[in-house]
C-alpha cells in the first residue's frame, strides 16, 4: 500500500499539532476545516485587514497563538487544506465533505476529529431575547470583530472563560455592568489542590478576578440567576438574579453574555459509531477514548475539546498524541521518549481539568427550578412546561422519545444549546438519574445544508 | 438606540455599501454579514415560532440563531458569511411573506 490517508478533522490547536505531527513523519494528512482560516475558536485569526497585534489580541496566549499559526503556516504546501469545508457525515470509513454548495466523500484508512467544543448553556427565563450570546460568541465578536456584543454587558454562567471575557471586555474598552458567577466561593478553595497543576495559569485566573474587581466591575459568586428581563421586539434590557445572600438583585443591560464551561462537539464521533460513556462529573456523555485519543473504532482518534475540554494547551498535547497513536497504529516510528512526556503532561493537565469541573461545576439544580414558561429549545420556542409534560403526561423518560415527542433537540441548533439542559429537566420531571435519560443521537448532516446541495460524482 | 454592537477598534478599514431591508447601510471590508447588520440595526430576524426577534447566539456557526435572506431568497449565515459590496439582505424570512392559502 502507499502512503495511509489520514483525514484530520478541525484547524484548531490540536489539528494543527496533529498535522505537524504527521508530516515530520513523512505523512501528507488531509485537513478539513469549517473555519476560513486555521487557529480554531481560541486562537481564531483576525481578517487580514485588521491590524490589533497578537498582544492585543490574545492576552497572556499571544506567544502561543502566534507558534500555532506560524506552524500552520509552515504546513501549507505540505498538506492538503480544505478550508471553508464542512465535514456533515461519516460512513462507511467516508468523510462527507461540503464547500460551496458541492459535497463530495473522502476515503480515510484513519481519521483523527478535532471537533472542538462549544459553550453549555443552562437556559434562564428571557435567553431567547435578542441580545442574548453564549460566552464564545462574546469573545469572537471582539477578538474576530473588534466589536462588544452591547453597550452594557453583563457576563452570567461559570467557568474560566466567564472571568476571562469579561477582562477583554474591559480592557477593550466596553462597559462591562457585572461578573455574576453561579458557582459558590469555597468550591474553588476546595478545588486548590488540583488546580495548583498549573500554578501559572492559576495565577493569571487570580489576576483576573483582581484585575475586574479594580476596575469597579462587580463580581458576583454564588449566584442563581432567576430571568433576562426583555421584550420579544427590543430584547435584553436587564438581568435579575438572587445573591448568595438570597436577596434579589437586577442589573439593567443591553446584552448578557452567558455560558457554563463548554461542552465537547461529538456529533461526528457518534456517526463514526464511537462508543460513549457518561461523565459523573460533569454529568455528560463523552466519547470513551483508549491511550493517546484511540476511540472503540479502529482507525478513529480523537483530540482537542471535541474529545474531553482540557483546554488550549491540551488540545495541543491531545493532537500529537494522536497523531503518534496513527502511526503507531500504521507501524511507523514514534519518538518513545517525546511520547513518555506528552503523556505525563496531558496527565497533569487532565488534573487541572478536573479542579475546573469542581470548582465551576455545571448546575444541574437550576434546570430543576426553571419556570414552565421559560424556554429549553431557543430554536423552536419550547418550554420547560411543555418538556416537563412530555414525561409526566406522555411518559417519554429518554432524550431521543422525548425530542421525538416535543422537538426539543430537533430545532436547528441540533440539540447543540438545549440537549445538556434538556436531560437535567428530563430527569428531574421523571425522577431518574440524569444518565438514563441517556443521549441524543447524532444525525447527518450536522447542520443544516443547503437543499441546493449537490453531490460531485468521480 | 438603532444598533445592537459597538465597535470598539479597527474602524480606520474601507467602506462597503450594502443594502438592509431597502435602505442603505455602510460597512467595514472585513466585516461579517452579522457585524454589518447590526452595528445599524437591532435584530437579524423575526423567530418563525412567534416568540420575537432574534440577533443571533453563538457567532461560531453552531446555533443557526442568525440567518437572514439575500433578496433573491438566498439563505446566508451571517456570522459565517463576510460582507460585500452591494449585498441586498433581508431580515425577514420569505416564508412570512408567502399567502396564505389555507
Amino acid at each position: 500500500m502507499g502512503q495511509p490517508r489520514v483525514i484530520i478533522i478541525g484547524a484548531g490547536p490540536s489539528g494543527v499539532r496533529c498535522a505537524e505531527t504527521l508530516v515530520a513523519a513523512g505523512l501528507r494528512p488531509t485537513v478539513v476545516d469549517e473555519g476560513r482560516r486555521d487557529g480554531g475558536q481560541i486562537y481564531r485569526r483576525q481578517p487580514d485587514n485588521f491590524t490589533r497585534p497578537y498582544a492585543k489580541l490574545y492576552g497572556t496566549e499571544a506567544g502561543k497563538a502566534q507558534s500555532l499559526h506560524e506552524s500552520f503556516d509552515a504546513l501549507r504546501g505540505k498538506i492538503d487544506y480544505l478550508p471553508e469545508t464542512l465535514a456533515w457525515n461519516i460512513a462507511d470509513r467516508k468523510v462527507h465533505v461540503m464547500r460551496d454548495r458541492q459535497t463530495r466523500a473522502l476515503p480515510y484508512d484513519a481519521l483523527v476529529i478535532c471537533s472542538g467544543a462549544t459553550d453549555r448553556l443552562m437556559p434562564v427565563k428571557g435567553w431567547h431575547y435578542a441580545g442574548t450570546y453564549s460566552l464564545g460568541a462574546s469573545q469572537i465578536a471582539l477578538k474576530a470583530q473588534a466589536c462588544a456584543i452591547g453597550r452594557q454587558v453583563v457576563f452570567m454562567g461559570t467557568g474560566p472563560l466567564l472571568y476571562l471575557v469579561a477582562s477583554q471586555y474591559v480592557k477593550a474598552g466596553a462597559d462591562v455592568v457585572a461578573v455574576l458567577d453561579t458557582s459558590p466561593f469555597m468550591r474553588r478553595v476546595a478545588a486548590l489542590p488540583k488546580l495548583l497543576a498549573r500554578p501559572a495559569v492559576l495565577r493569571n485566573g487570580f489576576a483576573l478576578v483582581a484585575e475586574l474587581k479594580r476596575e469597579g466591575v462587580q463580581v458576583l459568586t454564588g449566584v442563581t440567576p432567576l430571568e433576562i428581563k426583555g421584550s420579544p421586539e427590543t430584547g435584553v434590557q436587564g438581568v435579575v438574579i438572587r445573591d448568595s445572600s438570597g436577596n434579589e438583585r437586577a442589573f439593567e443591560c443591553d446584552a448578557v453574555g452567558m455560558g457554563y464551561h463548554l461542552r465537547p462537539e461529538t456529533q461526528l464521533a457518534d456517526l463514526a459509531r464511537c462508543a460513549f460513556r457518561f461523565d459523573h462529573e460533569t454529568r455528560q456523555w463523552l466519547p470513551e477514548v483508549g491511550e493517546d485519543g484511540r476511540t472503540s473504532v479502529p482507525g478513529v482518534y480523537l483530540a482537542g475539546d471535541g474529545m474531553k475540554v482540557l483546554g488550549a494547551d491540551g488540545a495541543e498535547i491531545g493532537g500529537r498524541l494522536a497523531a503518534m497513536a496513527v502511526l503507531k497504529d500504521f507501524k511507523l516510528p514514534v519518538a518513545e521518549h517525546e511520547l513518555q512526556r506528552l503523556r505525563e503532561e496531558q496527565a497533569r493537565m487532565d488534573r487541572f481539568r478536573r479542579g475546573l469541573v469542581q470548582a465551576f461545576p455545571w448546575p444541574a439544580q437550576q434546570a430543576a427550578q426553571l419556570p414552565d414558561d421559560a424556554l429549553v429549545c431557543r430554536c423552536e420556542a419550547i418550554t420547560a412546561g411543555e418538556l416537563r409534560r412530555t414525561v409526566c403526561d406522555m411518559g417519554a423518560q429518554e432524550a431521543n422519545r422525548a425530542k421525538a415527542l416535543c422537538r426539543v433537540g430537533m430545532g436547528r441548533c441540533q440539540g447543540r444549546y438545549c440537549a445538556n439542559a434538556g436531560a437535567e429537566v428530563i430527569a428531574h420531571a421523571a425522577g431518574i438519574p440524569v444518565e438514563q435519560v441517556g443521549r441524543l443521537r447524532g444525525q447527518a448532516p450536522v447542520k443544516p445544508l443547503s437543499i441546493a446541495a449537490q453531490e460531485e460524482v468521480e | 438606540m438603532s444598533q445592537r454592537f459597538v465597535r470598539l477598534a479597527e474602524t480606520g478599514r474601507p467602506r462597503v455599501r450594502i443594502v438592509i431591508d431597502g435602505h442603505g447601510a455602510e460597512a467595514f471590508k472585513g466585516d461579517t454579514l452579522m457585524v454589518a447588520v447590526l452595528s445599524h440595526a437591532r435584530e437579524l430576524r423575526e423567530s418563525e415560532f412567534g416568540d420575537g426577534k432574534r440577533a443571533g447566539f453563538c457567532l461560531m456557526g453552531a446555533c443557526q440563531d442568525c440567518w437572514v435572506w439575500t433578496a433573491d431568497g438566498e439563505r446566508l449565515r451571517a456570522c459565517t458569511t463576510v460582507v460585500a459590496e452591494g449585498m441586498h439582505i433581508v431580515t425577514k424570512q420569505p416564508e412570512a411573506a408567502w399567502a396564505n392559502l389555507a
